[in-house]
């Protein structure tokens, strides 16, 4: 699973991305929604991990723009600023996959990361 | 004192003080004294005035009229004794006239003059003729006096002088009052002689008792002297002083009012009866004559004092019913004022705690990734995977964040369930996260919560922001009753099948009885002068009444407070899509927390 991260805040973000590599997942990080474009036009990643409040793009603007790049990628959404029922009523309805609430509980996200490389591997195998 | 507490206005003891910055516009009993004493004053002012007016223009014309038929009684009287005397001295004339001197001192003669008087004229007593040496040469009547000789008396010398001669009353020997009337007449050939006549006064007084003067009035006549001449009703009989001062001459009638020795006042009419030493006094009693005026008055008295009776009663009870009235509308608009105040806070408690708990949780997810990354390292190294200590650090640090997460977490779902929406509602899940709210405080003041949720009751639809409210409201209520230590107990369960019965005891100072009542009024609060508005149990008992529940409250003093929330299982939907229909205030003000929604 080639994965991008993209939060404003780079203490969380990187300490997020060495700590996947630690379990083996590759995972490149950035902390502008204009970085994140660009390195999904030089090459599609199936899963992105994108902070829905950022600046200058939000999270889910972002999914949009990225998505116009690489329609198969999938999404997970974090937010330091809900609760369940909240996103599933507003942001699950922009089309993400999931979202997990900060503070991050590592065992969801990996938990997710694996579920999606599952379902990635099932599609490809069908295909 | 029951009675007037029954009827004293809700206003009148009403305190602004504590009303926060909607105060009254008005001090209720300032503008209620103010409208009272005004209308007052324009409606009895008047009224006075002009019952005082028509007091004194009927009393001068009583007065007036009273003084005007005086005199003309006077006038008339005097014109009548006037007459008497006139007509008998005439009488003396034509006896001259008719006789000669000769002729009169004939034997017999007088005697018939004597009788033809009588028939003609009465009053006539005796009648004698005496010369001008004073000699009664002719004598007819009573007594034996023939011969008398009048030359040194006195009424002769006046008569020879003046001509006319009228005496006083007297006496006279069978004492009865008479009067003596003389006349001089000259002879042809020179010298003169006097007719002089005694007349009985009884005609004369019969004149003046015959009179109707009313107002115990009494009509007499005195001499100048102020020695009665005629009998009086009132003042004694004839020859006696009269009580009253002696009236200065005037040629015509005269009327005045003065006061009488024992100061009653007096309408004295007087008149001086020409050619005599005579007066003619009437005089009447004041008080008699006003008698009818005085009963009138007292009609005008008692019909003044039944209109200022009426027109005080019906001020009173008018303005205190506007007055309250307006306390009542000023009274729903303060509470509404505070309504939205209190609306304001909780949109702006939400709007605040969803932005610390969103500030707080970007710091806690780095201080959580960065514990985590170190205990990763750690348990890849083995010198630090098997250093229990460093691990245990690390966990310690990782359950902290984990444990501010869930309070920020509880920060935000309480500023997001602000709206009004319907969902499933588990009870004990929602009385625990309130009762989160609450956890330091009852750690710090020692205070024993016991929840006991009946396993009958269900998930149920209801609106969560607004039982969170309630219960926290509830809570913090209790809370403030209670003395460190104390035992506080939320139970629940169903009633009726149809009903969820929530109960919220503590055992805390209670309520007095008299209080139970108004505990849910407006402004109604025992905690004045500490903080409290009296709004939070009438917000709660609005809120309670949104959902279709209803509330209850039962407390001994002393003992404790039970407050009894009642919800429907199933939400009233009339009053829940009136409410969408039309959003109270709170629910639209509060609406602005959900921005949350979309900036994650």
């Amino acid at each position: 699973m080639k994965t991008i991260l993209v939060d404003d805040e780079m203490e969380f973000v990187s300490a997020l991305a060495e700590r996947l590599a630690l379990r083996g997942i590759d995972a490149d990080w950035v902390i502008h929604p204009e970085e994140a474009i660009s390195k999904v036009q030089e090459q599609c990643y199936d899963l992105a991990v994108l902070d829905v409040k950022m600046p200058k793009l939000d999270g889910i603007a972002l999914k949009d723009r990225l998505q116009k790049v690489c329609p198969q990628m999938r999404f997970i959404f974090l937010t330091g600023h809900g609760s369940r029922e909240a996103f599933e009523a507003g942001q699950c309805a922009a089309g993400a996959d999931c979202y997990l609430l900060k503070p991050l509980n590592l065992g969801e996200l990996l938990s997710k990361i694996q579920e999606m490389g599952m379902k990635k591997k099932l599609e490809d195998d069908s295909e | 004192m029951a009675v007037l507490a029954n009827i004293k206005p809700k206003f009148w003891d009403h305190s602004d003080v504590e009303l926060g910055p909607y105060k009254h516009l008005v001090n209720f009993r300032k503008l209620w004294k103010l409208t009272v004493v005004l209308t007052l004053a324009v409606a009895l002012i008047p009224l006075l005035i002009i019952t005082l007016v028509d007091y004194r223009v009927g009393q001068t014309a009583i007065e007036s009229e009273i003084l005007l038929r005086t005199t003309r009684l006077v006038s008339n009287t005097r014109r009548s004794v006037s007459f008497f005397l006139a007509e008998h001295r005439a009488a003396l004339d034509f006896v001259v006239l008719d006789n000669t001197f000769e002729s009169l001192i004939l034997p017999g003669r007088v005697d018939q003059v004597l009788q033809n008087l009588k028939n003609g004229f009465g009053g006539f007593v005796d009648v004698g003729v005496i010369n001008d040496a004073g000699i009664q040469v002719a004598y007819s009547g009573p007594y034996d006096l023939q011969g008398k000789k009048y030359q040194n008396a006195d009424w002769f010398k006046k008569v020879a002088a003046s001509g006319v001669y009228l005496s006083d009353v007297f006496m006279g020997y069978r004492n009865t009052p008479h009067m003596v009337i003389a006349a001089k007449h000259d002879l042809p050939e020179g010298g003169f002689y006097v007719l002089r006549a005694t007349l009985d006064t009884a005609r004369f007084n019969d004149l003046l008792s015959g009179l109707a003067v009313g107002g115990q009035g009494d009509a007499f006549v005195i001499n100048q002297q102020g020695t009665l001449q005629t009998p009086s009703r009132y003042r004694g009989k004839v020859l006696d002083q009269i009580d009253l001062p002696i009236p200065s001459f005037s040629e015509r009638s005269q009327v005045e009012i003065s006061k009488g020795l024992d100061h009653s006042r007096l309408v004295i009419g007087y008149a001086y009866i020409p050619e005599t030493q005579f007066v003619l006094m009437i005089v009447k009693e004041c008080q008699r004559l006003m008698a009818p005026w005085k009963q009138s008055r007292l009609r005008l008295l008692s019909f003044l004092i039944i209109s200022v009776f009426a027109i005080v009663f019906v001020v009173l009870g008018g303005i205190t019913y506007l007055v309250n009235q307006i306390y009542l509308a000023d009274q729903r608009r303060l509470f509404a004022y505070h309504k939205i105040e209190y609306a304001n806070k909780m949109a702006s408690i939400g709007r605040l705690s969803a932005g610390v708990a969103h500030e707080i949780n970007n710091p806690l997810a780095i201080i959580n990734e960065k514990a985590g990354l170190i205990k990763d390292l750690f348990m890849y190294k083995a010198d630090y995977a098997n250093d229990p200590k460093l691990i245990g650090l690390i966990n310690s640090v990782i359950s902290s964040v984990e444990r501010c997460a869930g309070i920020t977490r509880r920060l935000l779902n309480f500023s997001r369930n602000s709206d009004m929406k319907l969902k499933s509602v588990d009870l004990k899940q929602t009385i625990c996260d309130v009762l989160g709210f609450m956890g330091k405080e009852t750690e710090y003041r020692s205070i024993r919560v016991n929840v006991t949720v009946s396993d009958k009751v269900p998930t149920f639809e209801s609106d969560l922001g607004l039982l969170q409210e309630i219960f926290l409201n509830l809570i913090t209520n209790a809370f403030t009753a209670m003395e460190d230590g104390g035992l506080f107990e939320i139970t629940a369960d169903v009633e009726d099948s149809e009903w969820i019965a929530i109960r919220f005891a503590d055992d805390g100072y209670g309520i007095p009885e008299g209080d139970l009542e108004r505990v849910f009024e407006p402004f109604f609060s025992t905690k004045l002068g500490k903080g409290g508005t009296g709004l939070g149990l009438s917000i709660t008992y609005g809120l309670v009444r949104e959902l279709g529940g209803r509330i209850g409250v039962e407390s001994t003093v002393g003992r404790g407070t039970t407050f009894t929330v009642r919800l429907p299982l199933v939400p009233p939907q009339k009053s829940m899509k009136a409410a969408k229909r039309n959003p109270s205030i709170q629910q639209t003000i509060i609406k602005p927390s959900n921005i949350g929604e979309h900036n994650s």
